[in-house]
């Protein structure tokens, strides 16, 4: 399809790199946010074309790998309440939870269903009335715009039985939270392309602004990847941090407007609790009053009991670039994709997932 | 974190939209993107378009990027 | 007779016994069924190959196919993939009570139209009923006995260093197709189930190449899957070209959407064949020849770098590891 195909062209790519390579003079880190990054970059071997100067640390945007322990917990016990079909992305069906997962819980008799919209979640709520849809909202600022879009159409055609269980998240105060934690020293950022499709780029002004740190908006073919790579080099040799948008062709400095009232017209922002991060302010979507009776956490009694982290899970040092996911002590042998510790092995797009499966052919 | 792939719009009714991708079809909602027109390709994500994908400016970019290289 | 199966259907009784008749021994016609004796008196001469299987597909019927074809093609590729002639099969279903009986005819009729293309016989079978809820529709459990001529060593252990790996056709057809369908899904149009019986295909392959090393039909956990589990049994590693793996757009597109990996989806209708390297090109020609061979192509080779270990070439000359599946495959939005 032509607005890809372009991007995926194995000849401009390599010629990309070689401009990488004449340009990289200092070494320079980076941190390639989003989780969909991580995976484009280990299925290309990009890291393989880079110069050794230049260090590709994977960040804590997968919305399943961040969800704390606690909300998997309640979104199981959610699950477990009589009368409800929790319908969720395949995403979260095989996270663990203290004691459980969705997946699991479904094999027990609760009825658990895979849609691959809310839109499709709303249908299950019309076609079985006597039942209560309880839709489970992980995802960025992405997919949130989907999420309050079900919750406006569900009071439109007042849909009594319908309630969404908000888990989404944003990325920029999260990012602040990392640049804050000053853990880990980032010269620049591959900033989320389809977050900010959404977001446009201006949310991102604080970070050359305050922290001196470069960011590119990149798209996810290989093509996008690497000029997003050699835009930040060039402004990490120049010193002169700034935001740019690499993936012109579906990102503007504005974002999408129609969802960004949508947004505010549903949800507020409150703290939420990120996995490996902690309590980040104003970095969860909560349903704002005016739409409570969509608002599963409201609507049903939720209590999973205490939270535990499975012993020497290192998730959270993974999510915030601090080690590299085989230097976890589970990674391989108690933690695999088969039999998952953490939601890092579970998502496709978690950095222990994607190092599992791609893994670098020489360096294994 | 967010998979979304370019759909091409062959049908609107509304904020109901079906779109094709490489020949396999499906509903897609514009409801967050109501400018979105029939023959405009859509990012596509979780059964909705959210953004319209601006063909000039991939084209302009492709060619930006052949000039450098031809420029060594 | 009633238009849904019952329980009474599977007693044993005269009910049972209409139900045979009508769906089963009328449609599938043969000297042994006619018999319905408690089972089927075969000759067969020299080494056999004898597989088993069981299907148990949601929904029953998709593009390209349904469950009873599924069961035939599945059980024919088993057997031929030793290299053997498939030549009888037997048919245990277990119906869930309240299927629709012309559902099932057309089942059976779709059986009967892929055993006779395959040229095999349905030799013996078996219906049981189950209560509603226990059983999705239909499940069906296959056996299936064939010949190997004389000469033929076809095995998953054979694969050399220097071996051509061939693909006989487009990948993930099937399984996406399968997912596609799924209620939560909801996409249409584009895809279709690549199952067919490849028995005439490996007999045109074996004529022009007598030398073939191994061959496996790369069903569930796609062409990553079984590549795999050839390393690990020869004991050999495998490198493959993505740029050399046919697949077509609207799989490729539908995988891209749900996060997914053509080499890890299921195919029906497809094989991988290993051959000494100066035997490929010819037996290439041949596959190209066949009408369920028209896109083979030659997708890697066989090292004795990294035994059991399965490498990936990108476009862009990069490699990576190319794991074998591990859980389900689930679709993903993030």
């Amino acid at each position: 399809m032509q607005p890809v195909s372009d991007f995926r062209n194995s000849e401009l790519a390599l010629k990309l790199v070689e401009r990488i390579h004449r340009r990289s003079r200092r070494p320079a880190r980076l941190m390639e946010f989003c989780g969909s990054h991580t995976a484009a970059i280990l299925k290309y071997g990009l890291r393989q074309l880079l110069p050794t100067g230049v260090e590709m640390l994977s960040g804590p945007g997968c919305p399943v790998c961040v969800t704390d322990q606690s909300d998997v917990d309640r979104a199981i016990a959610l699950a477990r309440v009589p009368g409800v079909i929790m319908c969720t992305f395949g995403d979260m069906l095989k996270v663990p939870g203290t004691y459980s997962s969705l997946q699991q819980a479904r094999a027990e008799g609760c009825d658990v269903r895979m849609v691959y919209s809310t839109l499709d979640a709303m249908q299950v709520a019309r076609e079985n009335p006597e039942k209560s849809v309880a839709f489970l909202g992980i995802g960025f600022e992405t997919t949130a715009p989907t999420i309050a879009a079900s919750i406006v159409q569900a009071q439109a055609q007042q849909m009594g039985n319908f309630s969404v269980f908000s888990l989404a998240k944003l990325c920029p105060p999260v990012m602040k939270a990392l640049l804050d934690g000053g853990e880990i020293k980032i010269d620049g950022i591959i900033c989320p392309g389809h977050v900010s499709t959404i977001i446009g780029s201006k949310p991102y002004e604080f970070i050359p602004r305050e922290y001196g740190v470069a960011c590119v908006v990149a798209g996810f073919e290989p093509v996008d990847i690497l000029m997003a790579v050699d835009q930040l080099l060039a402004q990490i040799e120049s010193s002169h941090p700034r935001v740019e948008i690499a993936y012109r062709r579906t990102v503007s400095p504005e974002g999408n407007m129609r969802a960004q009232e949508l947004l505010a017209e549903v949800f507020e922002p409150q703290s939420a609790r990120w996995r490996g991060v902690g309590e980040v302010a104003a970095s969860g979507y909560k349903i704002k009053d005016i739409y409570k009776e969509f608002d599963a956490e409201r609507l049903f009694q939720i209590n999973p009991g205490p939270a535990k982290e499975p012993a020497g899970c290192r998730c959270g040092d993974v999510l915030r670039g601090v080690i590299k996911p085989t230097s976890c002590p589970l990674f391989g042998c108690v933690c695999t994709p088969e039999r998952p510790a953490g939601p890092c092995m579970v998502s496709g797009e978690g950095a222990c997932a994607s190092y599992y499966l791609f893994g670098e052919a020489d360096g294994r | 974190m967010c998979i979304a792939v370019p759909a091409l719009i062959v049908s609107l009714n509304g904020t109901e939209a079906e779109v094709d991708i490489e020949g396999v079809r499906r509903k897609t909602s514009v409801y967050l993107t109501p400018e979105a027109n029939v023959g405009d390709y859509v990012l596509m994500h979780a059964g909705f378009a959210i953004k319209v994908i601006d063909l000039q400016e991939a084209r302009e970019t492709i060619g930006l990027l052949r000039q450098i290289n031809a420029a060594g | 007779m009633e238009d849904r199966v019952m329980m009474a259907h599977g007693s044993g009784g005269k009910l049972s016994h209409e139900l045979v008749s009508r769906c089963f021994v009328g449609k599938l016609n043969n000297a042994w069924l006619a018999r319905m004796d408690d089972s089927a008196v075969l000759e067969t001469p020299g080494r056999l190959a004898f597989t088993t299987d069981s299907y148990v597909v949601t929904p029953l019927f998709f593009p390209g196919g349904d469950i009873g074809k599924l069961a035939v093609c599945g059980t024919v590729n088993d057997l031929s993939m030793s290299g053997a002639i498939p030549l009888y099969l037997s048919l245990a279903f277990i119906i869930e009570e309240g299927l629709v009986v012309s559902e099932l005819e057309k089942i059976v009729d779709s059986i009967q139209r892929a055993a006779q293309e395959a040229g095999v016989s349905v030799v013996t079978g078996d219906t049981k009923v189950v209560q509603r809820g226990k059983a999705d529709g239909l499940f069906i459990n296959t056996a299936g006995i064939g010949h190997i001529p004389e000469g033929v060593n076809i095995s998953g252990s054979n694969a050399n260093a220097g071996d051509a790996v061939i693909i006989s056709g487009t990948i993930g057809e099937h399984g996406m197709t399968i997912m596609a369908q799924r209620e939560g899904l909801r996409f249409s149009g584009g895809l279709a189930s690549d199952c067919v019986p490849l028995n005439s295909l490996v007999s045109e392959m074996l004529k022009a190449c007598s030398d073939i090393h191994c061959m496996r039909d790369p069903t569930r956990g796609g062409v990553a899957t079984t590549l795999n589990e050839i390393a690990t049994q020869s004991h050999v590693g495998i490198t493959i070209e993505d740029a050399a793996v046919p697949v077509r757009p609207p799989v490729r597109s539908m995988c891209e959407l749900l996060g997914l990996d053509p080499l890890y989806i299921a195919n029906e209708g497809k094989l991988l064949a290993f051959v000494p390297a100066d035997r490929a090109n010819a037996l290439l020609n041949t596959m190209r020849r066949h009408k369920y061979g028209k896109d083979a192509a030659i997708v890697g080779w066989v090292t004795d770098e990294r035994p059991g270990r399965v490498i990936l070439r990108t476009r862009l000359g990069t490699s990576r590891i190319l794991a074998m599946l591990s859980g389900d495959i689930l679709p993903r939005i993030c």
